[in-house]
């Protein structure tokens, strides 16, 4: 097995797993770190990219690299702002999660 | 090597105004940063209407010149650069974007604005970049050349809407807008694999050079399957609505009606350039067909669920869910079975239209609401008695943005209609033409349950209401009429949006609407729905009447009075519980996945 096939598979596995925790957990930062355990996935699968789809005589393709480094800051964004929302929920109501029992019917 | 046959972009004659598009509205929010204070608004105040002016540019540039702007980002040609590119298509999204979010500012001076004198609102100062922000990332949704530059510009969008929901700062818009964020950044991370995937198969992100090297292979077809299921999970598309209503109906009015209007289109314009640019052949009838049985389940689930619900805002909000259910009905409307893709023709014509004629309207009708929640302090449905006294413009503007939901003429629907069941497979496909009948049904039902409860005299307990400016209600009628008004204007310009579409073969031209589209038949068979429609709405209301007073009986008689759910509201709640919510985002993914695969 080849190194790219694996660290594919590792890709693949990593991604499997956050996606299982992010439906099954109901509390709001695990979901937050299942995302992130998906992302780290995807980011591993963007070297694997790197590496099979280089030119001849190049260790990686800089583009997917590039996307990567994009990608990071995206996703560390999106983490930054989820966690100062949910700061500020647990401020306001001392929890976390996403279950609320007041009107609207409960749109947890 | 197959990219040797495509041609290099070149920057066309008016390829920067598609940079000024972008860059103007970022250049307002660093303005906005550095200046502070009650500079933020001036300074939103001064940009929306030159953002408006660069949109009507472009789009004036796109209709003369026959052929789409294109920019080369730093002179660096695709597959090593980035190209920006503004077609037809892009064109009337960035008129559309810019002309209502110029409406929406209008409309928030009455809510976000800092008086002289005192000190400034977390939320006031907030709400205007975050107004900029939407406008820069829609200009780039729009313009965006390639596949990275558009996801950036979708997670932009997503991160300047998530904190319009909670600019409140209440416990439950907070749990809305996380909710809203954490489901949209898994639907990116999905399209983000998507990227990943396509770039390993192809070696390039660009729209152009993709649409002609993309092959049915078991890779791609996995990467749309999951690109569109991402997207979707940002569109709210039934069944993955579970952020939308809570997190539109809980914003402030402006922040709901850019975030209705505008923010769930920018994902579904990604969903249109990658179904019909990048991959037209690829779907597969049956991709198509699942795509618009959804969009069909989103009709009449979203139109019955926002006929039952006790609040206005949560009413409007319902209503988004059902019109972003007619958008995906181009889908299956413009598969062509001979050639095997999906033809730019009159459904895509059609569900532009259709988007247009949304955006105004649904944001006229928020802001309608929102004027009503300000003046009663409150928006339950059935206590609005005397607001059409209290409020007869906002009244008018709720009830002219209804009409257009239901596709009487001559609102941008109405025409949007009969252009989906003009296109080819509408004839074969009849049930589409049912679907809509029954969606128009339920939308003028709820639109004449408001209507009636509005137009009630109040009774004399009734405690006087707060005032509110006019020009606020003028806003949302001024939107309101211009899509009740919308067919007649866009009447001639529908052509612009086949201007740059990547396969000239396949557009087929939107026949100049032969004349049926405005017969006296067609404008009285519009009204069809309307009447079943009064009955459906004066069943519901005997029916709320008959509950309330057995509710009344039972809390006399001592017994406690149960809530009384019925079927779809514990469907709909289950429906928005998290786990069912994103494992059915999954099973989507396979589903639309196995759709395509067995198409080839």
């Amino acid at each position: 097995v080849s190194g790219e096939i694996l660290f594919g598979f590792a890709g693949a596995a990593v991604i499997g797993i956050g996606l299982f925790g992010l439906v099954t957990n109901a509390d709001a930062l695990r979901k937050l770190l299942a995302f992130n355990l998906i992302g780290s996935g995807v980011f591993l699968i963007f070297g694997v990219v790197a590496r099979r789809a280089a030119a001849a005589g190049l260790g990686g393709d800089p583009v997917p690299q590039a996307m990567v480094i994009t990608a990071i800051v995206v996703a560390f964004a999106a983490t930054a702002m989820a966690i100062a929302l949910l700061n500020r929920l647990f401020d306001r109501t001392g929890g976390a999660t996403l279950t609320d029992g007041t009107e609207d019917g409960g749109d947890a | 090597m197959p990219h040797t046959a495509i041609p290099l972009a070149a920057t066309t004659a008016g390829g920067y105004l598609l940079v000024a598009a972008v860059m103007l509205p970022v250049a307002g929010i660093l303005l906005s940063l550095l200046c502070g204070g009650r500079h933020v608004e001036r300074t939103a105040v001064l940009i929306l209407p030159l953002n408006l002016a660069i949109a009507l540019f472009v789009l004036i540039s796109v209709w003369q010149g026959g052929e789409p702007l294109i920019y080369v980002v730093g002179g660096w040609s695709p597959p090593l650069g980035v190209a920006l590119r503004g077609d037809g298509l892009s064109a009337v999204m960035m008129v559309t974007t810019a002309a209502v979010a110029c409406a929406i500012a209008v409309y928030a001076l009455a809510d976000f604005l800092t008086p002289a004198g005192t000190i400034e609102a977390r939320s006031s100062y907030v709400f205007w970049p975050l107004l900029l922000g939407v406008c820069g990332a829609m200009n780039l949704v729009c313009v965006g050349g390639d596949l990275f530059t558009l996801y950036v510009a979708m997670e932009l969008l997503t991160f300047a809407a998530v904190p319009m929901v909670s600019l409140d700062g209440r416990a439950e818009t907070l749990r809305a807008a996380l909710r809203y964020l954490l489901f949209a950044i898994v639907g990116s991370i999905l399209y983000l694999l998507g990227i990943a995937l396509l770039y390993g198969s192809y070696g390039t992100l660009d729209i152009a050079r993709l649409s002609r090297l993309v092959q049915p292979d078991f890779a791609t077809i996995s990467t749309l399957a999951l690109m569109t299921t991402g997207l979707l999970a940002k569109t709210a598309l039934f069944p993955l609505h579970l952020w939308l209503p809570p997190a539109h109906a809980g914003a402030p009015a402006a922040a709901s009606a850019a975030l209705s209007a505008l923010v769930v289109k920018g994902s579904f314009f990604l969903v249109i350039r990658l179904w019909f640019d990048v991959m037209p052949a690829l779907p597969g009838h049956d991709g198509a067909l699942l795509l618009g049985v959804l969009g069909a389940a989103a009709i009449i689930f979203g139109g019955i669920m926002a006929l039952r619900q006790p609040r206005l805002k949560l009413l409007v909000a319902y209503s988004t869910v059902a019109q972003i259910g007619y958008l995906f009905l181009i889908f299956p409307l413009a598969w062509n079975a001979q050639s095997g893709r999906l033809e730019s023709g009159a459904a895509l014509a059609g569900g532009m239209l259709q988007v247009m004629s949304h955006a105004t309207a649904k944001a006229g009708m928020f802001m309608a609401a929102g004027t009503i929640y300000a003046a009663f302090g409150h928006d339950r449905v059935d206590q609005l008695a005397g607001a059409g006294r209290a409020l007869p413009i906002s009244v008018l503007a709720f009830v002219c943005g209804g009409c257009t939901l239901i596709g009487l003429p001559f609102g941008g629907a109405f025409l949007a209609k009969s252009l989906l069941l003009e296109s080819p497979a509408a004839s074969e496909q009849w049930w589409w033409d049912w679907i809509m009948f029954a969606g128009s049904m339920l939308t003028s039902a709820y639109v004449i349950v408001v209507m009636t409860r509005t137009l009630t005299p109040a009774r004399m307990s009734q405690a006087a209401c707060a005032s509110v400016p006019r020009y606020q209600q003028m806003a949302a009628l001024v939107l309101a009429l211009s899509s009740l008004l919308l067919s007649l204007a866009a009447f001639g310009v529908l052509g612009i949006i086949q201007i740059g579409r990547p396969d000239e073969a396949y557009v087929v031209a939107v026949t100049p609407l032969s004349s049926d589209a405005f017969s006296i038949a067609a404008i009285l068979k519009a009204f069809n729905p309307v009447v079943l429609g009064t009955a459906l709405a004066i069943g519901h209301m005997w029916r709320e009447r008959a509950l309330a007073i057995a509710a009344d009986d039972m809390a006399s008689s001592g017994k406690p009075s149960h809530a009384r759910l019925a079927l779809l509201d514990r469907a709909d709640h289950a429906l928005r519980q998290w786990p069912v919510g994103s494992t059915s985002l999954l099973f989507l993914a396979i589903a639309f996945g196995a759709a395509m695969f067995a198409a080839h």
